[in-house]
């Protein structure tokens, strides 16, 4: 069988979860092939072509995919899956905007956000927020499947695979794009962070959250994370949101200062691979899955140990 | 404008999902059940787009066992006009629901369809999208904010690292985020008033659609538990922790 890899892109760097994904697609088929999609993206296609285990790379290029309009995104994979017998799309939020339309058009169930793949047909996918795993078996001839990029490792540079042009899809002109805002950051990104700094709604205030939590996060060259009741209460920008509404993240290092830990929160973080908790409350349930705990007012833990690194 | 707006019964919000015991599924007798959050986010952007004079009327549609009408009637207390219930005694795939709505919106000739960017139950993400690709309506999914003139709808949406503003032409289906906005509580002389608001009730059959699964649920299970660590006394003992016995720093 044959599977196409979309890669998660922004038309300059190819971000890992595409590393990830195939090393999914590389656990269904030995002839996995990666979609760039783009405008400009010519560099993404080259940095792809490089994965271990990669058979071809398909560049397909526009304005619209550049900005990645779901309809023009969806059409393009809809032109190329003749060829193929599964589609695996990381499960990012741009991810997750086309794929279940190209599931819609090949009138095919679409298999979202799996974490393990079991064979050919029968995929793992956490339902519920992560509080159950359902095993699925699919009986669609051809698949369309989105991939928790934190439950899968990411499959090393080491090949040289080529680079082929494709046809990016058309637009009716239903939808079209307007503008961007990205937030600018010179720390690492969330999903792609080895040690995140989260903090939660004992901050108090967006101040407090600045001074505290960005600090701390800047001397370990953290990501910054927030819970939901951090961002609701204003303290944190929507986007650096953790938890089964926000961001899945599965750091090799998780700090959570003043989080509780409410069931929508470790949703988002439990498979982080060291968990330390901060918290003045001693039951507070974030210490049920926290690997070091300490209980006590982050006004003095957090000067602490920034003093402690150093 | 007429907008329809999909919700669906779900278990609630701040109630842990168990396992069953023969692992065949979530257990959801004597489970308290509610309105999924992101439907009742929808409902209110509808309501709301009614109070501006924008829309018309606002259609409430429910697929599921006969109680989804107890999810409708909140949603009718909030300020929808009238419900359609499609009785299902099985929880729907996505493909199924997005094929039962796009007939629902065609009948209704429904000019916007809101609903949730995704059920907590099944955690798919996938009915909007799905719904938007069948009936070949443009799509916003994961709004944060809606603005509708004329025959355009101006969508901001939340995306990995930021937001991006796009504009859709009506027929549209759009999908809500969490900050869309914040549910109103239905006041008392609503839901009394919801009790005389029609609720339509037809069954999956009604419809020329295939709603057979094609995914086949081999079991469910609990995932992994991860246990409870140790408690360190000071920041200073947490740093060599970190570096000589977890090794993560």
């Amino acid at each position: 069988m044959a599977v196409l890899v979309v890669a998660d892109n922004d038309n300059a760097h190819l971000r890992d979860t595409t590393n990830k994904t195939v090393t999914a697609a590389l656990a269904l088929s030995g002839d996995v092939d990666v979609l760039v999609m783009g405008s400009g993206a010519k560099a993404v296609a080259d940095a792809a072509a490089r994965i271990a285990g990669v058979r071809k790379v398909l560049l397909a290029e526009s304005a619209d995919l550049g900005h990645g309009v779901a309809e023009v995104q969806a059409a393009t994979v809809e032109g190329l899956m003749g060829g193929y017998d599964a589609v695996l799309i990381p499960a990012t939020s741009g991810g997750k905007n086309f794929a279940p339309r190209i599931a819609a058009h090949l009138d095919v169930a679409p298999i979202s956000e799996i974490v393990e793949v079991v064979d050919a047909n029968t995929f793992v996918r956490p339902i519920y927020a992560g509080n159950a795993l359902e095993t699925i078996q699919s009986s669609d001839a051809k698949k369309v499947i989105t991939v928790r990029p934190t439950a899968f490792k990411a499959a090393a540079d080491g090949g040289s695979a080529s680079v082929e042009t494709a046809t990016a899809g058309g637009n009716d002109g239903g939808a079209r794009f307007v503008s961007e805002e990205m937030v600018k950051s010179d720390r690492p990104e969330l999903t792609a962070a080895k040690i995140i700094v989260s903090g939660g709604r004992a901050m108090g205030s967006a101040e407090e959250f600045h001074n505290v939590i960005e600090p701390l996060a800047d001397k370990l060259g953290a990501a910054v994370g927030a819970s939901r009741a951090a961002v609701d209460a204003g303290y944190a920008p929507n986007d650096y949101q953790v938890g089964q509404t926000g961001k899945v993240v599965a750091p090799a290092l998780y700090i959570a200062i003043g989080i509780s830990g409410a069931i929508q929160h470790l949703a988002g973080m439990k498979d982080s691979k060291v968990i330390v908790a901060i918290n003045k409350d001693a039951d507070a349930p974030i210490f049920q899955v926290a690997d070091y705990g300490i209980v006590g007012d982050y006004k003095t833990v957090v000067p602490e140990l920034m003093a402690a690194l150093g | 404008m007429k907008v329809l707006v999909p919700v669906k019964r779900v278990i609630d919000y701040n109630v842990k999902a168990r396992v069953k015991a023969d692992q065949s599924g979530v257990d959801l007798a004597n489970v308290k059940m509610s309105m999924n959050p992101f439907c009742e986010i929808a409902v209110e952007e509808a309501v709301r787009l009614k109070e501006k004079g924008v829309a018309t009327e606002v259609v409430i549609v429910s697929i599921g066992p006969v109680q989804a009408q107890e999810t409708i009637r909140t949603a009718l207390a909030m300020g929808g006009d009238r419900g359609i219930l499609i009785q299902s005694d099985t929880d729907l795939e996505p493909l199924a629901v997005a094929k039962l709505l796009k007939a629902v919106a065609e009948e209704e000739k429904a000019d916007l369809v809101l609903m949730g960017k995704q059920a907590i139950d099944g955690d798919n993400n996938a009915v909007g999208q799905m719904l938007s690709a069948l009936l070949g309506w443009p799509q916003a999914t994961f709004a944060a904010k809606l603005e509708v003139a004329g025959a355009k709808a101006t969508v901001t949406r939340e995306v990995d690292g930021g937001v991006q503003t796009v504009e859709v032409s009506i027929p549209a289906v759009i999908t809500a985020d969490l900050r869309l906005n914040e549910p109103r509580y239905a006041s008392l002389p609503n839901i009394m008033k919801a009790k005389k608001k029609e609720i339509a009730t037809k069954t999956t059959g009604d419809y020329a659609v295939d709603v057979a699964p094609r995914l086949k649920v081999l079991k469910v299970t609990e995932p992994a538990k991860r246990s409870a660590g140790i408690k360190v006394e000071n920041a200073a003992e947490l740093v060599n922790k970190l570096k000589t016995e977890a090794g993560v720093l």
